[in-house]
């Protein structure tokens, strides 16, 4: 502990937005012009922040904008954010799958990232072939996979079939084999990106469990990019927080991961209205706001009240089915319930107004945000809002006013029976 | 105590004591453009060994002919071209008997230069599934291509020998000399030659994908105007105004003088090879100078 082995200075990534298409090669004659007579490409002047919800002027956008920090030998750091907070961006650069725009990072000692398992397998090879494939992509030298090859295999458990083709595998043994791979590197720096923790419980407990392991006992630094709050607190000692591509703050995991809830409670506004420049032949939400039972727009409830979820939808399309979904979240973005339904409008709706009414007294006071999504029929999706908004279940005069701890997310009163 | 921890943590920061600086890797936005980091692709020359492997060993999996593809498909074309040049147009073959070895040898050695060509010019698209997740020197690839073809050379070049055995038996002797140690010096410069060339279209294609359509159809012309159907000499001959065309090809006299240096007969131009030589070499510096610009970041356009 205490050596630096990566220090990141002024990094800040552009990118272009859109398609590259006509216009790129006017672009790329231009720039390549100021270069030649030695002056800033005109491109990276312009741009702007990385903020989703304002629709911007320039098709330009910086997605991390002078992020500086330090990550000490033995530290487990947690990077933090919301969805295009630019936590995926920095995890590319640090990567190595591309480059910063400005900027330098520096790092002492062998890194690997793993932002899947199994890269480059192969369908057609062996699962011996694919261990040395996949080993040697992620930065093994084939020495150190036949040191460990029987490791390996052995961790996976795919000892009978390590000469069948990966495509005759379960998906699990695919999986297995591809973890055992990635779980037998042994690079100082850690990058890994929790992507990889999505799939089953078992296997992410082991993926976490793993990363514990290799921090703990073996003393590396591992870089953790997470939405999962909980595992940054238990893994990380550390955690940054990335905001509209800028650093946020920076401080103890605890600190951080309490930091990142409260913008949240803050940045979700009670009522969403689409920005006008939401257009085109989509059906999108015009308008979406919660209200009590007598429709008056309220975002705060107490435990027993109604909560009515309003949808205001225009249809600028030509289609008639669609079927929206309804997801609400508690601030660790945990997902509470999902609802979905099909509507079929006649030819006349272009708009449509849904009532949406939770049952009474659901959930334990709390905030609450709702995510809403609009799907053409077993199609692509149309329109999707991530915490689009909130609202809020009040504490005060309920059952739970003197609870300290964790109460849970479903408001009830179970039977007793006492003799 | 929340407002101490969060100070502590700034101070260290942004004072880090420049004990001794020694990075063992820097990020940074622009790299000379004549760095090929050839260290690195040393380093990773398992995983370029493991990539020729995959190629070879994946390409017939699941094939009832499975090996036999490497000979049936230049067997065909060879025949193909038999049929085409020597019976119906009735071009004559520099004097090389019988006309199925000039056409074959022709063939192998084109085979490689198209195979090292398109296989370089989509390395990066195809591949971009493993590069947006993980880092090894990009260089490996390319490189992984023309050597895997090396080895389809040797296969077909060994066909070539097995004929041109089977030929002498049947009254024409083996042309045997010196000038076949010349024969790597060629494959050398064929491979210069695919993988310059190679090299910028892949580089260009992660941003214009019309190059890559582009490729599959011109690879497919580029044979008629590279003396592999007729003989140089044929062309000079009796179509005098055209040579133009075909020699500012740089493939035409590595052709040649392949032909040349197995039978014997036909045409060894020097001034042409020195051209070709100057080409390839000049296509790949400018391949790797593009590529150098474009390897970073072509992430985010590909």
């Amino acid at each position: 502990m205490g050596e630096t082995v990566i220090r990141i200075e002024n990094v800040s990534k552009q990118y272009r937005l859109g398609v590259t298409g006509t216009g790129s090669l006017a672009h790329d004659l231009n720039r390549w012009w100021h270069t030649i007579r030695g002056n800033e490409d005109p491109y990276l002047r312009v741009g702007e922040e990385n903020d989703r919800t304002k629709s911007g002027s320039s098709e330009y956008v910086w997605a991390l904008q002078d992020i500086s920090f330090d990550v000490k030998h033995g530290e487990v750091l947690g990077i933090v954010g919301r969805n295009g907070a630019g936590k995926s961006t920095l995890l590319k650069i640090l990567s190595r799958t591309t480059a910063p725009s400005k900027g330098q990072i520096k790092i002492r000692g062998r890194i690997a990232s793993l932002l899947e398992v199994g890269t480059g397998f192969h369908p057609e090879l062996s699962g011996r072939d694919n261990i040395f494939l996949n080993g040697s992509i992620l930065g093994m030298t084939a020495r150190e996979i036949r040191k460990k090859f029987d490791e390996i295999v052995d961790f996976a458990g795919v000892e009978r079939y390590i000469d069948t083709p990966v495509k005759r595998y379960s998906s699990g043994m695919y999986v297995r084999l591809a973890f055992a791979v990635a779980a037998h590197l042994e690079p100082e720096i850690l990058v890994v990106d929790e992507v990889l923790a999505v799939g089953d419980v078992e296997f992410q407990n082991k993926c976490l469990g793993k990363m514990r392991e290799v921090s703990t006992r073996e003393g590396r630094t591992v870089l953790f990019v997470s939405h999962n709050m909980a595992a940054v607190n238990t893994l990380c000692d550390k955690a940054v927080l990335l905001k509209f591509g800028r650093l946020a703050s920076i401080g103890t995991a605890t600190d951080i991961v309490n930091t990142y809830m409260n913008h949240l409670k803050q940045e979700v506004p009670p009522v969403y209205q689409a920005p006008d420049t939401k257009s085109g032949n989509a059906i999108v939400f015009e308008k979406v706001y919660v209200s009590n039972a007598a429709g008056e727009p309220v975002s705060e409830y107490a435990l027993e009240e109604q909560v009515v979820i309003n949808l205001e939808i225009g249809n600028r399309s030509w289609n008639r089915d669609f079927s929206i979904g309804l997801s609400i979240n508690d601030m660790n973005e945990r997902r509470m319930l999902i609802d979905q339904r099909q509507i079929s409008c006649t030819s006349d709706d272009r708009n449509i107004r849904c009532r949406i009414s939770l049952p009474p007294a659901l959930l334990t006071p709390n905030s609450y945000t709702i995510d809403l999504a609009i799907e053409k029929v077993g199609a692509e999706v149309m329109d999707f809002l991530k915490n689009a908004i909130k609202f809020e279940i009040l504490r005060a005069n309920t059952k739970y006013e003197y609870i300290s701890y964790d109460y849970g997310i479903i408001n009830t009163t179970c039977k007793w029976e006492i003799r | 105590m929340k407002k101490l921890t969060l100070q502590d943590n700034s101070v260290s920061t942004f004072s880090a004591p420049p004990r001794h600086e020694h990075w063992d890797l820097i990020l940074q936005p622009k790299v000379s453009v004549f760095d090929l980091q050839l260290r690195e692709v040393w380093r990773y020359r398992d995983l370029l060994w493991l990539f020729v492997r995959r190629d070879f060993v994946a390409q017939y999996r699941q094939t009832v002919l499975g090996f036999l593809w490497h000979v049936i498909q230049p067997l065909l074309t060879t025949l193909m071209f038999l049929l085409v040049f020597g019976r119906i147009a009735n071009i004559d073959t520099d004097g090389v008997r019988p006309p199925l070895l000039f056409y074959m040898a022709g063939i192998t050695v084109w085979n490689y230069f198209s195979a090292c060509l398109t296989g370089t010019s989509t390395v990066f698209v195809t591949n971009a599934a493993i590069f947006g997740k993980v880092y090894f020197p990009r260089l490996v690839l390319p490189l992984s291509v023309a050597l895997s073809n090396i080895i389809r050379f040797g296969i077909q070049f060994g066909l070539l020998l097995a004929f041109m055995i089977y030929f002498a038996f049947k009254g024409h002797p083996i042309h045997l000399s010196w000038s076949w140690l010349a024969i790597p010096v060629l494959v050398l410069m064929m491979a210069v030659l695919a993988l310059g060339l190679g090299i910028i279209i892949s580089a260009m294609t992660t941003k214009y994908r019309d190059l890559s359509v582009l490729m599959t159809f011109a690879i497919q012309l580029a044979v008629y105007v590279t003396p592999i159907g007729y003989p140089l000499s044929y062309l000079k001959q009796h179509h005098a105004s055209y040579v133009w065309i075909i020699n500012t090809n740089p493939v035409t006299s590595i052709v040649e003088a392949f032909r040349y240096v197995i039978f014997g007969k036909g045409t060894l131009d020097f001034s042409g090879l020195a051209y070709s030589l100057g080409f390839a070499i000049a296509s790949l510096i400018i391949g790797i100078v593009i590529f150098n610009k474009v390897e970073k970041t072509f992430m985010d356009t590909v």
